[in-house]
């Protein structure tokens, strides 16, 4: 019982919810960067939520089923096809065995996730299926002919006829956390932060979104010395252009952090394509 | 007597500022032991760096309050005693052999103005601390160096360093646990298995852990 990869798109990942609890050993907490898609996709398919699944972005992946499963795609808005045929998202599928099922190319958002009932069952590493592009830990990047083995569904797929999800914006508004080293900046780039947009750039990945916009200067300029940083950090290197730290995230950093976005609003952080503009505004 | 500087770290985490080595593995100690207690509500990690530690509940996803509050960090922090002397388990010892042959055993001599055998000497003379771990997988920050051998990182990084390969770098001493970039001075080269997914644990060096060098012949 497997799928194999027939396209693998720019980089299509396995994902759960990753392995937090390891950072005192430098391990990334990894895991799907939008779980809140993750946990849908499973839901969908009657899975549980830390049930594996496959993680895409921007153009997509297709797969030839050998065994047949319900399937839900959640996520970036995409065409979803089963040999051909228009599917939904959103709502569970079922592929037949010898069917491939085509995700395509996101017209909204960067990642789609796919749930199979019974969840992929790649060998977990460190107690989670997830790829960790930062320190090679979990399985490597699906590439074609990739087969992932498929574990027994647990249950029916959930009656429903389409699940309810924001839509990624084009203007993404972060609520954020000041600190913990906003006094390492001077009070104008403190006040640019709060009123300046941003732009993704293409340099963005699971590690960190990487913004363009106006430089955020320092107080001293200088680093600092190294302490742990979390999920949604906004850290501030040398060149002032803040980067959004995601699911791979290091576990540690000698950048001064301005602040972190709150993890309501980072699944727009891991759906913001580049040229997605950013604002933060002061949580409250 | 004031306690550590606490900041907040979005609204699920928070970084205690401590002023030592010695401070920070000792609160690090504490709150593992508190958490296991149950003292510690929602937090998923506790992560040392140099002069901190981190304290992090942030949910992956959408997430809710109702975790470990300023207050009863405020409380926790209030009980701890930084001179307490040390409880439970005591601390793994690890003994690692070294070669000195490392690229960079030359630029080390010229930086400390000490020869290649007093270097090995003073790398070897003393017990080392984990402080803490960053960069990659199973790479341990080692504190308790000599002065002499304090150097500065390499002005340029290398792309590629071995695994394996024992540095030097900002009063730390690490070995790079894969193949990987580095910044640090690199003096020598040990076989041991730094890290390993399939072992329990997968790190050799993990916070506290005490570390001897050995001389291993060239």
């Amino acid at each position: 019982m497997s799928v194999e990869v027939v396209r693998a798109g720019l980089l299509s990942t396995v994902q759960d919810l990753g392995r937090p609890g390891l950072a005192d050993l430098a391990v990334p907490r990894s895991g799907a960067a939008d779980p809140a898609s993750l946990r849908l996709a499973n839901r969908l398919v009657g899975n549980a939520d830390d049930d594996a699944g496959v993680e895409t972005t921007l153009l997509g992946v297709d797969l030839l089923f050998h065994a047949a499963r319900w399937v839900a795609v959640t996520g970036a808005t995409c065409p979803v096809r089963v040999d051909g045929r228009a599917g939904d998202a959103d709502r569970p599928l079922y592929v037949a065995a010898g069917a491939t099922l085509s995700i395509g190319a996101a017209r909204c958002g960067v990642r789609s996730y796919l749930a199979v009932a019974g969840g992929i069952a790649v060998a977990p590493v460190l107690r989670s299926r997830s790829t960790d592009v930062l320190s090679g830990i979990g399985p490597p990047p699906l590439t074609a002919g990739t087969v992932l083995p498929l574990g027994e569904p647990h249950g029916p797929p959930a009656p429903v006829d389409t699940a309810p999800h924001p839509v990624m914006p084009t203007l993404a508004r972060l609520r954020i956390v000041a600190g913990p080293r906003d006094d390492r900046f001077t009070p104008a780039a403190i006040r640019t932060l709060s009123t300046a947009t941003y732009e993704v750039t293409t340099a963005s990945d699971r590690i960190g979104v990487r913004l363009r916009g106006p430089r955020l200067a320092g107080r001293t300029g200088g680093g600092l010395p190294s302490e742990g940083v979390v999920l949604g950090a906004v850290q501030v290197p040398p060149t002032g252009q803040p980067v959004v730290f995601l699911a791979d995230h290091p576990t540690t950093g000698g950048y001064p952090v301005i602040g972190v976005v709150d993890p309501d609003d980072l699944w727009m952080v891991a759906q913001a394509g580049p040229g997605t503009l950013i604002r933060f505004a002061a949580f409250s | 007597m004031t306690g550590p500087r606490v900041r907040a770290v979005g609204r699920f985490g928070w970084l205690v500022e401590l002023s030592s080595d010695g401070e920070v593995a000792a609160l690090h100690r504490y709150l593992v032991a508190r958490r296991e207690r149950g003292d510690l509500p929602g937090i998923l990690d506790l992560v040392p760096g140099a002069r901190t530690v981190l304290l992090d509940g942030t949910p992956a996803g959408p997430g809710r309050g109702g975790g470990l509050g300023r207050a009863a960090l405020n409380a926790l922090l209030r009980d701890w005693d930084p001179a307490a002397p040390m409880t439970g388990p005591p601390p793994r010892h690890v003994e690692i052999g070294v070669r000195y042959d490392g690229v960079d055993l030359a630029d080390v001599a010229r930086l400390t103005g000490y020869g290649e055998d007093a270097i090995a000497a003073a790398h070897t003379g003393t017990d080392l601390t984990v402080a803490f771990c960053g960069f990659s997988p199973g790479f341990a920050y080692l504190a308790g160096l000599p002065a002499m051998l304090r150097v500065p990182r390499r002005e340029e990084p290398r792309v590629a360093v071995p695994a394996g390969a024992v540095a030097l770098a900002e009063g730390y001493t690490g070995i790079y646990p894969r193949r990987s970039p580095g910044g640090w001075q690199i003096i020598g080269h040990t076989r041991v298995e730094l890290w390993n997914t399939d072992r329990e644990p997968p790190a050799l060096l993990s916070p506290g852990t005490v570390v001897r060098f050995t001389r291993l012949p060239r």
